[in-house]
């Protein structure tokens, strides 16, 4: 099978193109071949250890990444922080929920363990994590911090797996282009055998 | 900013052959139809040139914008949907133009959806492209609603046969009434979870057949075949999936026939003393100046409530209530397409091997209307089912119903949402709407946009058969969901039925606001969309249409165009135009 680089195809596509609207010019055959995603490479989005937060204090960013790791594991290379940390200096309101977020966590800490999130223990953080994301394990002290806890979650789910690793973890593999569609027998058969209309 | 100088308008010296207004299907099809008869066409467009090198965000990675998606400023995580349907699609049009308002009137809910930009909505629509039937003609007949059309499916089929050839079609014959066979390319094969639901209708006695979409399985008329990104809402650098702009207008530019004018918004049309169409007004946006340019002949295509503006705001001492208007009707009959979705989880598709299954954008199997010889049915006509599902693209937000349903953190939420890619299922009803006489649009008397364009008002109502067909809807959609082994995974269906049925106008498939008719005591245009009234006028959308049946419009509007455009060409020779 012949491979041709994305970034080769939509060059050849865009000039083809040009060709189509002056009536002429089909996509050659040889591109039409299944093209392999760039993906391969699942580089790292991370602002790297010199990133300068736009909106959120050194003491904060740090909180974040740290939130960011325990969430989703890897979320960290997919530039969950810098994501959170850009969208909040464009944004006052996602900023507040932050920023009001990181006072109430090292409050909570302070008040319940003697320390900041960042310097508790490993199991000190995740026994408020644990009050803040199982609804069976909320309590009313932790209730404040629940809004909070929701953006984190769900903003770095969401930059996780927009990111080269999630897209990789959850297994996406389209995006590309081929020169015929088809569907895998054994995919089909994997469902088929687990559906109702087995046998 | 300065003000629009009436005592200043530009008059154009030379007298244009053809004037079309708008650049969607019809207008790209009339401007194809006449430029390659050897016609001047002069085309109006009320948004910018389409650049698809440029503006098309296919094949990008919700990574390489450093917003992903949700706005500079985190606009979607807060509710303002800055992009109508995500940053990636096609640009396309807008609920709400800044500048450019609609009312609507008390007790009614409308949305009204518009584009901007050359090609008009076909540069990310669904693709869908579906023959009316027989009946559909003559709805009147077959069940003593609505008003029947003065053609019949016998006279459109020769237009099909050239839209489907030439936009190009998927599909497979197989002869069902309701959903007449055309010249199809080759169909694509189902999905997994598409196959699942073949099997859920084979079980339920509910057809499941090849989709009909505008894409290319093959390449035709120097379009390359399509690469199978699933991305066509985006828009496609290659056009392998059809848009006016890209199939229709750009060719006819190296015609030497087409003249282009973008950044025009018409005002009216201008009569002369015998009552026909002298000049169309038109305000250049970019310097709001107001010219206007002298033709033979005009063609509006503006997209169905648009026209009837235009025609409404077209008053002359001949016309005052609008040009042609004086049966009453224009903006009358306004019909959008009934919709209803339901989603469910499907559990044999947990696990499933992972495999690049973007294919064509949008379903490669969906159900023709199968209840039709049916009696005793609480709603009188049909609908089609549309089927979602797959591994899509991971967008921001596509996983945060299965975070909050799992809870938790760390690798086990991971594990969890690995778990639910790819399970999920859906199905939109797509249904026919009975025109009612509550449904209509006028010229709001209090209120002008900002060019001083006096702008539409919306009345809009449902009735009990567009209800009923809704519950039956989510009754087969359930049916479906449970026979594939799924769990339903909506919210559960409303006590009240107007709480699960689409808004009007949110399905995009405005029609029927110009309608054509045998009488002009009771239509506005004849069979060729001409007017009845002033034989220089013809109108090329979704407005002429008499129904609205539950097979999307832009097929039916490139065919009709088709046949409009060569009577109008036929005429011009004649002499009578």
């Amino acid at each position: 099978m012949e491979d041709v680089s994305r970034r080769d195809l939509f060059k050849i596509v865009g000039s083809s193109m040009v060709l189509t609207t002056a009536g002429s010019g089909v996509l050659s055959p040889a591109l039409a071949q299944h093209v392999h995603m760039a993906m391969a490479e699942a580089k790292s989005l991370s602002g790297g250890p010199n990133y300068a937060p736009k909106c959120f204090t050194r003491h904060n960013f740090q909180t974040l990444k740290k939130l960011s790791d325990i969430v989703i594991p890897g979320s960290l290379d997919a530039g969950a922080p810098e994501y959170i940390d850009l969208l909040s200096s464009h944004n006052a309101e996602l900023a507040a929920i932050f920023n009001g977020g990181f006072a109430w966590l090292d409050d909570y800490m302070q008040k319940t363990y003697a320390a900041d999130f960042l310097t508790a223990k490993p199991e000190q953080q995740t026994e408020l994590l644990d009050k803040l994301a199982y609804r069976a394990k909320h309590t009313p002290e932790t209730a404040g911090g629940q809004t909070f806890w929701t953006w984190v979650r769900n903003m770095v789910v969401d930059v996780y797996y927009t990111s080269p690793v999630g897209v990789k973890d959850i297994g996406f593999m389209g995006n590309g282009a081929m020169a015929e569609f088809s569907v895998p027998k054994e995919a089909v058969e994997y469902a088929l055998k687990r559906s109702p209309f087995a046998g | 900013m300065f003000q629009v100088q009436p005592s200043q308008v530009q008059r154009s010296p030379q007298v244009h052959d053809v004037v079309v207004i708008g650049s969607g299907a019809g207008g790209g099809t009339t401007v194809k139809v006449l430029t390659e008869m050897g016609i001047n066409v002069t085309l109006i467009e009320a948004g910018p040139m389409l650049n698809p090198q440029k503006d098309f965000k296919e094949h990008m990675w919700p990574w390489e914008v450093d917003h992903r998606g949700v706005g500079p400023n985190a606009e979607n995580y807060f509710g303002k949907d800055i992009y109508p349907f995500g940053y990636f699609l096609a640009p396309n049009g807008y609920w709400n133009i800044p500048g450019e308002p609609f009312t609507v009137a008390q007790g009614s809910e409308f949305k009204w959806f518009r584009s901007r930009i050359m090609g008009g909505r076909t540069n990310h629509y669904g693709r869908i492209s579906l023959r009316f039937a027989d009946y559909d003609f003559k709805p009147y007949q077959f069940d003593g609603l609505g008003y029947d059309w003065p053609i019949t499916y016998d006279e459109m089929a020769p237009y099909y046969d050239k839209a489907e050839e030439f936009i190009g079609v998927t599909g497979t014959r197989e002869g069902l009434r309701s959903a007449p066979d055309g010249k199809f390319l080759p169909p694509i094969p189902p999905r997994v979870h598409e196959t699942l639901v073949m099997h859920a209708g084979k079980k339920l006695n509910i057809p499941v057949i090849p989709s009909r979409m505008a894409m290319l399985t093959k390449s035709i008329h120097g379009r390359a075949a399509c690469h199978y990104c699933g991305q066509c809402g985006r828009g496609c650098r290659t056009a392998s999936a059809f848009t006016s702009s890209q199939a229709m207008i750009f060719p006819a530019m190296k015609t030497g026939h087409l003249n282009i004018i973008s950044n025009a918004m018409a005002r009216e049309l201008l009569v002369d003393d015998q009552g026909k169409v002298k000049a169309v007004s038109y305000v250049d946006k970019a310097t709001r100046t107001e010219k206007q340019i002298r033709c033979r002949a005009v063609v509006v295509a503006a997209s169905a409530c648009e026209s009837a503006r235009l025609l409404l705001n077209s008053k002359s001492t001949k016309f005052p209530g609008g040009i042609a208007n004086s049966s009453g009707q224009v903006g009358r009959n306004l019909t959008d397409t009934v919709g209803y979705a339901l989603s469910g989880h499907v559990p044999a598709l947990e696990g499933l091997p992972r495999h690049n299954c973007d294919g064509i954008g949008g379903m490669h199997v969906y159900t023709p209307w199968w209840e039709l010889e049916k009696k005793n049915k609480l709603f009188p006509r049909g609908y089609h089912i549309e089927i979602g599902g797959g591994f899509g693209m991971p967008q921001i937000g596509s996983f945060r119903g299965v975070a909050a349903q799992a809870e938790g953190y760390g690798s086990k939420l991971k594990d969890a949402i690995r778990q639910s890619y790819g399970t999920q299922i859906s199905f939109s009803g797509r249904g026919e709407m009975i025109p009612n006489e509550n449904s209509y649009c006028e010229i709001d008397p209090t209120t002008v946009d900002q060019w001083g364009i006096p702008v539409l008002k919306f009345h809009f109502k449902w009735q009990e058969y567009e209800t009923n067909m809704v519950k039956h809807m989510h009754q087969t959609f359930t049916d479906l969901i449970h026979a594939m082994g799924g769990t339903v995974t909506s919210k559960a269906f409303p006590a009240n039925p107007l709480n699960a049925i689409s808004t009007g106008g949110e399905i995009i498939h405005e029609a029927g606001t110009v309608r054509m008719g045998a009488d002009p005591k009771s239509s506005v245009l004849n069979k060729w969309s001409q007017a009845h009234e002033v034989n220089n006028l013809f109108v090329s959308d979704a407005a002429p249409f008499n129904g609205n049946p539950d097979k999307n419009v832009t097929l039916t509007i490139v065919a009709n165009a088709w046949r409009a455009a060569e009577h109008l060409a036929e005429e011009m020779k004649k002499g009578n135009i």
